[in-house]
């Protein structure tokens, strides 16, 4: 009755759901080199994410988490968590939600405001470990400024969405989702439009 | 990897009972419309009817009170739109445009409603106490000669609680208000009586009670105003057009009948079942809390909150060994709010998001309860153990 290919989600998505990687044990988060928490549990989700640094490289050796979340925020996070180790902090800081929905092989449309949440964690956790090793001048505010606060959509992604084609809100709203909850962003995002239009197309 | 296949979710829906299954494969060569006068068509209407005499008999109606309609959804539609409709055609000299209703009631109550509004009427939602009862002191504030329909629901279909549609009746009679009952999780559970609830619309759905899906049932009191929803045709005298469902009727009466034969002995042993259940999750998980009426509910459902575990994590992990249940988290609905009825009873948003609903059935088993108490609770901890909830310092701390 209950098929594989019935399951709204993909493989790989349901296996790290069934076996998430890298999950922090326990409460203690004194070994660790950053600490990075993100959204709170009203909203149905929050999530932490720990990372330990090579100090010599600024690479990442080890990303742990933990999380109150669904099945997309599980397995996103347990994704991203195995994605950043190696890299470099520069490097983690620039992953975005899309890169770890594609390694998820694909989220199911209302399920992308789910999978945010990892990376923003990642970024926090990141600002924290420069703070705590006097490096404040490295920390870095979100440069994309976030637009539609339902789906998480920043300015930036509002501007790749017209680099990739869309020309109006409707179809801006069918590649990036925004103003598809509350609609509040609306007139901003519709002056956003406009602008990038302008700029990279000269409409 | 699931051992089991269980289902606790027939709050959602039902499986055929083996009868009604027997019943309509053996007429799927019925296809008579019972509005022909000749042999096909009589052989239609004949089974139409009996079916409309089984329903109407098991709640104690006649027969012509009762309108066949294509789900439990389009029933209350029905009912609701009938006091916005300024035709005096439709319910001659009827001018009272305010209706009242519940802030726990199905969304196709709730949207309605809100529909409504945008046409002229004005709409009263009254409160749930934390039992998710309705307050009836706050009941009789609002109404008044403009009233002119009360929709309360007789079973909740989330956390089951159960309110007292024949006090609440005459009180809407009182004041010469019409009293509708969405009795859709309530009838083939509890004993339900039109006459003895005194209400003058009662929707009833097939596929809750082991019938097909696609077929419900109006109960419309004599002589009480009526339009029709969709027109044009005579169908259901005149009060709902279309070729009837005969099939989903016929599926529809046999359910019905078997309820009234199973219905008597089941609740004595569902209700032992939750107490169980309940009992089970008590013991073995900390940090729950049981939404609902503690005595005044269903016997069929139980509705628990996780404290610090997000309910569709639970649904899924649940699912992967064979366990159906459904949930109250937003993550589930696909909108970004959790459980209306929850956060109606005063639930914290967090603990709605964290809530379970068991719903079980005529077949549930003991030994699918004891199932469901041994796997639920290493999945909780499963989900705990990863959760941030429980961190000293997290956003959580402070309040336990």
């Amino acid at each position: 009755m209950l098929q594989a290919g019935e399951w709204a989600y993909s493989e790989t998505l349901k296996e790290h759901f069934m076996n998430p990687k890298n999950i922090l044990q326990g409460e203690n988060t004194d070994d660790f080199d950053g600490v990075g928490m993100e959204g709170n549990l009203q909203c149905g989700d929050q999530m932490m994410v720990v990372i330990k640094v090579d100090k010599e490289k600024d690479t990442i050796t080890d990303c742990q988490w933990k999380t109150y979340g669904c099945a997309s925020a599980i397995a996103s996070t347990s994704v991203l968590s195995e994605m950043v180790k190696g890299r470099t902090l520069d490097d983690a800081f620039h992953i975005s939600p899309k890169e770890v929905a594609l390694e998820l092989g694909g989220l199911p449309d209302h399920k992308i405001h789910c999978s945010v949440l990892g990376d923003k964690a990642l970024r926090a956790a990141i600002n924290n470990y420069y703070t705590r090793n006097g490096q404040e001048e490295k920390v870095k505010q979100e440069q994309a400024r976030v637009i539609c606060q339902c789906m998480n959509i920043t300015d930036h992604d509002i501007e790749d969405a017209v680099l990739e084609g869309a020309r109006t809100y409707f179809e801006l709203q069918e590649r990036t989702k925004c103003g598809t909850v509350c609609g509040q962003c609306k007139d901003e995002t519709e002056v956003l439009l406009e602008k990038f239009k302008h700029i990279h197309f000269g409409a | 990897m699931a051992d089991m296949k269980v289902y606790f979710d027939h709050n959602a829906t039902t499986p055929l009972h083996p009868e009604v299954k027997k019943e309509m494969i053996a007429a799927m060569e019925m296809f008579g419309n019972p509005s022909s006068m000749h042999a096909y068509g009589r052989e239609a209407r004949a089974n139409v009817e009996d079916a409309r005499r089984k329903v109407a008999d098991f709640i104690g109606a006649q027969e012509n009170e009762i309108i066949f309609v294509g789900s439990g959804s389009e029933a209350n539609n029905t009912v609701l739109s009938l006091f916005v409709c300024s035709s005096s055609q439709c319910i001659p000299g009827y001018r009272r445009s305010t209706i009242i209703t519940t802030k726990i009631e199905h969304p196709c109550v709730l949207e309605t409603s809100e529909c409504l509004a945008h046409q002229g009427a004005r709409v009263k939602y009254l409160n749930v106490d934390r039992y998710g009862k309705i307050d009836l002191d706050q009941l009789a504030g609002m109404l008044g000669d403009d009233v002119g329909l009360v929709s309360v629901m007789m079973a909740n279909n989330e956390i089951g609680t159960l309110q007292d549609i024949e006090a609440i009746t005459k009180m809407v009679h009182a004041c010469g208000a019409f009293m509708h009952t969405d009795a859709v999780q309530a009838v083939g559970k509890v004993p339900v009586d039109v006459r003895k609830l005194g209400v003058d619309f009662l929707t009833i759905s097939a596929h809750k009670i082991y019938g097909p899906k696609g077929i419900g049932a109006l109960f419309v009191k004599h002589g009480t105003p009526y339009c029709p929803l969709i027109r044009g045709g005579h169908q259901e005298r005149g009060r709902r057009a279309g070729t009837e469902n005969t099939l989903g009727i016929l599926g529809m009466g046999t359910a019905v009948e078997m309820r009234r034969i199973e219905m008597p002995e089941e609740e004595e042993r569902l209700l032992f079942l939750k107490q169980h259940l309940k009992k089970g999750i008590e013991e073995s998980i900390d940090d729950i809390s049981v939404n609902g009426h503690p005595t005044d509910g269903l016997a069929s459902t139980l509705n628990v909150s996780f404290t610090g575990v997000e309910g569709e994590a639970i649904l899924l992990y649940l699912d992967l060994e064979g366990i159906a249940v459904s949930t109250g988290s937003a993550c589930a609905s696909g909108s970004l709010d959790p459980s209306h009825v929850l956060l109606a009873t005063g639930v914290d948003a967090e603990l709605a998001h964290g809530s379970i609903r068991f719903s079980m059935g005529r077949e549930t088993s003991m030994q699918e309860v004891d199932y469901l108490l041994n796997v639920l609770p290493p999945i909780i901890k499963r989900i705990r153990n990863m959760s941030t909830a429980y961190i000293k310092g997290g956003l959580h701390a402070a309040s336990r």
